[in-house]
């Protein structure tokens, strides 16, 4: 009865349900939890007779090792034990492997990589005996620390159609520019950390992970033992961003060595080791070539990336994803090549793909738009295609042009300067910038069960975890939504993979994945009710408590109930996922001061105007989209992870010196959403809004730079140093 | 971090002389300790030995070493009279490090060096005789002024800066005697000996700070960072300026995260007293002060930004 979404569901039913809660900026029920500290996280759990594991890195960047000296540190005090054992990880499992990464740390991938564990009593017995741990090691060079001017292999089948070369030749207006992007971190909160304990053959970790249906199986696979022999805890998550897509090295040290020891053993990265071991964005190089005729009609469109990984990483940043369907240019080339080089993994961090890819396109449009000289959202507005260019899908429920008009009209962009270096303020520069927003939309796999109990009260349980985004909040909205309970008579059980399998967190498809199952057993359950109440499904009516029809009084709906109604609601994607293009999209509008003398630049205001299709949850919507932005900020102006090009290694490995946005940088944000239902994406009518906020915010950033003072960069992130280097003399009048 | 001992002073006798590392806030003693940067056997922590006042002196004031960063920027006699120093403070770190750090602590911050914090590059700071990593390296916030082959870390704070251009005094317990040396001679140029970041010796306490007598004018301490707030400056100008009938009349100023120590170069007052500002005359200035630089690469851009940035610090102050 459940199953493939093949039909855009049209009946847009939490629209007619009544109890009024879908929708409703509701504080998150967990919120408090988590302020009071009481919010338990994977580090913290409490064990008998735990022990602490400390992960020892490598001290040459690639290469073998030959002997560990074990025999020094064991001796030490509390020192239980030194593993390295085959199945131990070099690398972080990529988001959805459902299957071992790159496992035997006798082999040196990366500079820092784990290649051995320290097990003691105490975690300073075994940092101790960590740092005295004498490995040897056999060098070797084969791969290059830095991907400039190495061969490349494509990272994805590339698109093209038309003639790009010859259109460019033709078009009476065109830009042809290399911008350039840096890594990036997920730099989460929580760092990675896992706790394993076996008994017998079954092994439970808690851990902090973001997909747990995978995450069992990356286990399993990893140990050599059945999936249902693993149990993961993760009820709460401070934050993973892409990078707890996979399990990570802490999870397979852990249980090797609980499994050795036979009793509980604790496992948590330092900061530094986040940073260092886990997973980068990949740097980019961009060539934009973008060609308009005499009307800003995009002719020929080329996004070309250049990006890296490690060698035998299938990953490569998907920089081009949403330049394939957003504008029009039937004259396209759009590209990635990969580069392999030695640094840590590359792999999602949030938005793979368009975070770096839409800040550059987006960057390069105003570039366009400057040498019309016309209106940036003029531009962008005349280039909407009527269907994909190049393969002519049709588009799912598209905002695009209405956020452009609600943002420009509430940011007030008609305010802006036509060309830069127009408004001064004391030692400022002031100008205004906006971008398109845009990122692909899926769903995915996803499974909930959802019990009303005999008091009316009902239950919601799925593996889906909450990474601090709002699941638990938004999966209880939608369950007191159709099943017409208040929502405080709603609970939710998430993040333990003994529970139906959600879709996880990533890709921004959770809420509409598994908010889609829990709406779906809903709707199994409501059936059942009718049944009882001797209506059609669709007649049945509930709120408060109470269920009628027409024609039938209101009743309480526990009459209707003799002992708990418990159902499991599927969803998996099918034909909808193919018919149409299904994205989110948005613009931002940002006004920045740059410093006419320093270079710093300063944001002042911004807004963001998104269309996510149904909205579940104003405040915690409303929440991702500022956190996206946030990272947008970031992402235009300070974070850039700084490798060593003599040997790989990570320079600013800390909080202290990778720089993401803090307090002070950020200027008062406004989040406007567009009214928008989209059938074709999910039953719920909701589509993603994780990651959109990022997608090209940076770009309005850049831009607002060069409407400011004329400094067009086309190096992100914009730091002082470098546009200080373009600034006009400050005290030119 | 390595197992070490650890003693509680109870009061100034009991910490002068001491072998042990002092301990104070903390703040960046313990962060290098996690890195095994530092690694002390026995740990003394001076929390308790007073020196916490902020008391006047002749016409200045003194403010005790363990007088924390964030009571030393909010004494209203600070504020009011040597402002300087209170902008400096609330320039750096945040409000939780500010309520921990300790004046004496502060000046005896080590460098930012990623290569020196990494622990593993060679790096003649904390392993003397093994090399500069920082040198071919990522060196884009090191120092420009007063390097030397080997070691080109700067002093990343910016209390001291303040104090700098304030000359103000250093207050030192030693063994046998107490001494009092100018906050502008206190922090060393690495020379071949990039270990040794001051002049204090072993045993010696920072007793407390003491500011000269307030003097009149525009005091000014502006941090150039790349983000708005808990960043190390890329560099930073203190400076205290009058001006007299369109002319400058006094001048004061001190320069931050250019080099070993807070660089602080009498010419440059010299050249501006008695002259009426312009941006040529700001450019001499900077003349002055860049005559020697010298970029690394990635910190190349230090350079047109001390200059600009003098620029604007004596723009704002004088009125152009
Ligand atoms: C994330 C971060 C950001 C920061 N940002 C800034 C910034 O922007 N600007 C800035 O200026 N600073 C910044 N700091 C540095 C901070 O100001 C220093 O860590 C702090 O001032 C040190 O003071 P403390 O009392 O904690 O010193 P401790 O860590 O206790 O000691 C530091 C050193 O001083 C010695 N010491 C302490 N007291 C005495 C004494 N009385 N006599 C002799 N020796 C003594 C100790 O032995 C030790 O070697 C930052 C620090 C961090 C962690
Ligand atoms: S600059 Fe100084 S602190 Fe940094 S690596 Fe070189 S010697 Fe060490």
């Amino acid at each position: 009865m459940f199953g493939t979404y093949d039909r855009p569901d049209q009946r847009n039913m939490l629209d007619q349900t009544r109890q009024g809660v879908i929708g409703k900026p509701l504080d998150r029920p967990e919120g408090h939890l988590k302020v009071a500290g009481q919010a338990t996280y994977a580090a913290e759990y409490q064990r008998p007779n735990c022990a602490e594991g400390v992960l020892v890195g490598a001290t040459i960047s690639q290469g073998r090792v030959t002997a560990i000296h074990r025999d020094k540190v064991m001796s030490m005090p509390g020192v239980l034990g030194v593993y390295a054992a085959d199945a131990m990880l070099r690398r972080a499992a990529q988001g959805m492997a459902a299957e071992a990464p790159k496992q035997d740390v006798q082999i040196v991938d990366f500079p820092m990589q784990p290649v051995a564990l320290v097990v003691a009593e105490t975690f300073e017995q075994a940092t101790a005996a960590a740092k005295a741990l004498q490995i040897d090691y056999e060098e070797t060079s084969d791969v290059p620390f830095s991907p400039k001017g190495q061969e490349t292999e494509p990272g994805s089948e590339p698109i093209e159609s038309g003639d790009l070369e010859a259109t460019m030749a033709q078009m009476a207006h065109t830009i042809d520019v290399t911008y350039t992007t840096p890594g990036h971190a997920s730099a989460a909160m929580e760092p990675h950390a896992s706790i394993a304990e076996w008994d017998g053959d079954k092994l439970t970790l808690w851990g902090s992970f973001q997909m747990l249906r995978y995450n069992v199986k990356e286990l399993a696979d990893s140990l050599g033992v059945a999936s249902r022999n693993v149990k993961i805890m993760s009820p709460y998550v401070g934050g993973g961003f892409g990078s707890k897509l996979g399990i990570s090295h802490d999870a397979i040290a852990a249980a090797v060595a609980a499994r050795d020891l036979g009793r509980p053993v604790r496992v948590v990265l330092t900061r530094q080791q986040v940073f260092e071991i886990i997973m980068r964005r990949s740097e980019t190089e961009q060539r934009v070539r973008l060609g308009a005729d005499e009307k800003g009609r995009l002719q020929a469109l080329g996004h070309e990336a250049w990006v890296s990984n490690l060698p035998e990483e299938s990953f490569a940043e998907p920089v081009v994803q949403a330049t394939q369907f957003l504008y029009a240019g039937e004259n396209r080339r759009l590209a990635v090549e990969l580069a392999r080089i030695c640094r840590v993994t590359a792999g999602s961090v949030r938005a793979p793909g368009e975070a770096v890819g839409m800040q550059v396109l987006e960057a390069a449009m105003d570039e366009l738009a400057c040498e019309m000289q016309i209106d940036p959202v003029k531009l962008r507005k005349r280039n909407i295609p009527s269907t994909v260019p190049g393969d002519d899908t049709p588009y799912a429920s598209r905002k695009l042009a209405e956020a452009l008009d609600e943002g420009a009209k509430a940011f007030g962009w008609d305010k802006r300067a036509k060309k830069p270096c127009q408004r001064r303020e004391g030692e400022w520069w002031i100008g205004m910038g906006m971008a398109s927003a845009a990122r692909v939309n899926m769903i995915m796999p996803a499974q909930a069960r959802v019990t009303m109990r005999a008091d009316g009260s009902v239950l919601v349980q799925s593996d889906q975890t909450d990474i601090g985004t709002g699941s638990y909040a938004i999966l209880g909205q939608i369950a007191a939504e159709m099943l017409g309970q208040p929502i405080d008579r709603t609970t939710v059980e998430l993040g333990d993979s003994s529970l139906p399998s959600g879709a996880g967190s990533g890709g921004s498809f959770g809420a509409a994945s598994t908010g889609s199952a829990v709406f779906r057993a809903c709707e199994a359950i409501r059936a059942v009710l009718a049944g009882r109440l001797k209506c059609r499904p669709d007649d049945l009516q509930l709120q408060d408590g109470k269920a009628w029809a027409e024609g039938i009084e209101p009743r309480d709906v526990t009459d209707l109930l003799d002992g708990d109604i418990a159902k499991i609601g599927r969803i998996k994607p099918g034909k909808t996922s193919n018919s149409h293009q299904q994205a989110t999209y948005g613009a931002f509008f940002v006004e920045v001061a740059v410093n006419a003398f320093t270079g710093e630049t300063r944001l002042r205001r911004m807004t963001g105007a998104f269309g996510i299709g149904r909205v579940l949850n104003e405040k915690t919507a409303r929440s991702q989209c500022l956190g996206g932005m946030v990272w947008g900020i970031g992402s235009a102006l300070t974070e850039e992870l700084a490798f060593d090009e003599r040997d790989g290694h990570l320079v600013n490995h800390d909080l202290a010196e990778y720089h993401v946005p803090v307090h002070r940088d950020i200027p008062p944000m406004e989040v406007i959403f567009v009214e928008e239902r989209d059938p074709v994406a999910s039953p719920i009518q909701a589509k993603g809004v994780g990651e959109l906020g990022i997608c090209g915010a940076a770009g309005a950033i850049s831009n607002a730079i060069y409407n400011a003072c004329g400094v067009r960069l086309r190096s992100f992130p914009m730091t002082p140093d470098k546009v200080l280097a373009e600034l006009p003399d400050p005290f030119a009048k | 971090m390595k197992a070490f001992d650890y003693a509680r002073a109870a009061d100034l006798p009991d910490a002068v002389g001491s072998d042990a590392k002092l301990i104070a806030g903390g703040t960046n003693l313990l962060d290098l300790m996690k890195l095994e940067v530092e690694t002390p056997d026995a740990l003394l922590d001076i929390n308790r030995i007073g020196l916490d006042l902020i008391e006047p002196e002749g016409d200045g004031l003194r403010v005790g070493a363990l007088v924390t960063n964030s009571d030393c920027a909010a004494d209203a006699r600070v504020r009011k009279d040597w402002p300087l120093l209170s902008k400096a403070i609330l320039a750096g770190a945040s409000p939780q490090l500010r309520n921990k750090a300790t004046t004496g602590g502060n000046l005896c911050q080590r460098t930012r060096c990623g290569y020196f914090m990494d622990n593993q590059s060679p790096c003649n700071k904390r392993e003397p005789g093994t090399g500069c990593a920082a040198q071919g390296g990522f060196n884009r916030i090191h120092a420009i002024l007063g390097t030397s082959d080997a070691c080109i870390a700067t002093y990343p704070g910016d209390m001291a800066v303040a104090l700098s251009a304030l000359d103000a005094q250093v207050v030192i317990a030693g063994r046998s005697d107490s001494r009092t040396v100018r906050v502008r001679d206190f922090h060393v140029l690495p020379g071949d000996a990039p270990q040794h970041e001051n002049v204090l010796q072993p045993g010696e306490v920072i007793t407390g700070v003491t500011l000269p007598a307030p003097v009149e004018g525009v005091q000014i301490y502006r941090k150039v960072r790349d983000r708005a707030s808990y960043a190390f400056a890329l560099m930073s100008v203190a400076a205290v300026i009058r001006m007299d009938q369109g002319r400058i009349a006094h001048a004061q100023l001190a320069f931050g995260s250019l080099a070993h120590k807070p660089w602080h170069d009498p010419r440059i007052e010299e050249l501006l007293k008695g002259e009426t500002p312009t941006p040529a005359l700001f450019d001499k200035a900077a003349d002055l002060l860049l005559e020697d630089a010298k970029g690394y690469g990635a910190n190349d851009f230090k350079i047109p930004l001390a200059r600009r940035t003098l620029a604007a610090v004596l723009a704002e102050a004088t009125g152009v």
